[in-house]
């Protein structure tokens, strides 16, 4: 991962387990590779495609919600092997914030590695408990009349939340709104505006 | 090869056999069996005992109880339950909810 140089006894370690979960035929070179291909090509853009696609395509959003992982797969996305993909729409009444109380489940798959805060004890501990604390604390104050669902990720679903188009938008391409969406959009932390556009690292 | 432990990617959709209907009051049991044993659990110790509406069945996937300690394990039923979010705190919003992922043998009719 960027920015971070593993130590040398966590590497040695792995090799070790490596070796012998491969000696046990657990584990082939090709699975590894196959799966560092998958982490290493997943990236909240692409999350932020869908979402721009579901802006501007009804059929697509109908799908996206209906089932996230075959959308994923249509946006080029193996998830073969991974946990499936769910979408929560946010409508004008009821705002979704994910948070995985009981360890870090989040979709990797799409949007890559979760952030250090997601995995956080405060964060998971809070989100569930004083959610529209943590919402503020990100900058995050919702319309009055807007409710929050914390989605509570504890088993074998994944989920990303489809945010409302911001206002101001009108007749903007796909790509000008695929340019607004930020991985904490998917997760629920922020809401895209038509202000903000979305700087990416790679 | 599975990630992150409890995943896997199948049996979404096959949920013929569910007990339990959208819309359906629920009862998640109130039980602590990691009291008594070692035990891998994927229910929250916040919402034992609360009440909750199934909003949908997700699927049926592996018991993550059984696959956490390399057992045959059995197939069950996995729902998203609704959940007033101020009463299992005291504390909140009226209207806030949580939505959960939880599986069939930990639900009762309420």
């Amino acid at each position: 991962m960027a920015g971070y140089d593993p130590r040398p006894e966590s590497v040695a370690l792995l090799e070790k387990l490596v070796a012998a979960l491969k000696l046990r035929g657990i584990v082939t070179e090709e699975e590894i590779a196959l799966r560092k291909t998958i982490a290493e090509r997943a990236n909240p853009e692409i999350g932020a495609r869908m979402v721009a696609r579901a802006w501007t395509d009804p059929e697509w959003r109908a799908f996206l919600l209906r089932d996230g992982t075959a959308a994923a797969e249509a946006m080029g996305v193996s998830m073969r092997g991974n946990p499936p993909l769910g979408v929560l729409e946010d409508t004008a009444s009821v705002h979704h914030l994910v948070v995985c109380t009981l360890c870090s489940c989040y979709p990797r798959a799409i949007i890559g590695y979760p952030p250090h805060w997601y995995k956080s004890a405060a964060y998971r501990s809070r989100a569930v408990r004083e959610p529209r604390a943590v919402l503020a604390e990100f900058g995050t104050v919702l319309p009055a009349g807007i409710q929050v669902r914390v989605v509570d990720s504890t088993a074998d679903f994944r989920w990303m939340v489809l945010p409302l188009r911001p206002e101001g938008t009108e007749g903007w391409t796909e790509e000008q709104l695929t340019a607004l969406v930020s991985r904490d959009h998917l997760v629920g932390v922020s809401l895209p505006s038509a202000a903000h556009k979305v700087s990416r690292a790679a | 090869m599975s990630v992150g432990g409890h995943a896997a990617g199948r049996g979404v959709g096959e949920i013929a056999t569910a007990r339990f209907q959208a819309g359906q009051k629920v009862r998640v049991k109130d039980a602590r069996p990691e009291r008594v044993a070692r035990l891998h659990l994927r229910t929250p110790h916040y919402v034992r005992g609360r009440m909750g509406v199934v909003e949908r069945a997700l699927g049926t996937f592996p018991n993550p109880e059984d696959i956490a300690f390399n057992r045959p394990a059995e197939p069950r039923v996995l729902y998203h339950v609704l959940f007033d979010q101020p009463p299992v705190w005291n504390e909140g919003e009226p209207g806030d909810t949580l939505l959960i992922e939880l599986f069939e043998h930990w639900l009762e009719e309420a």
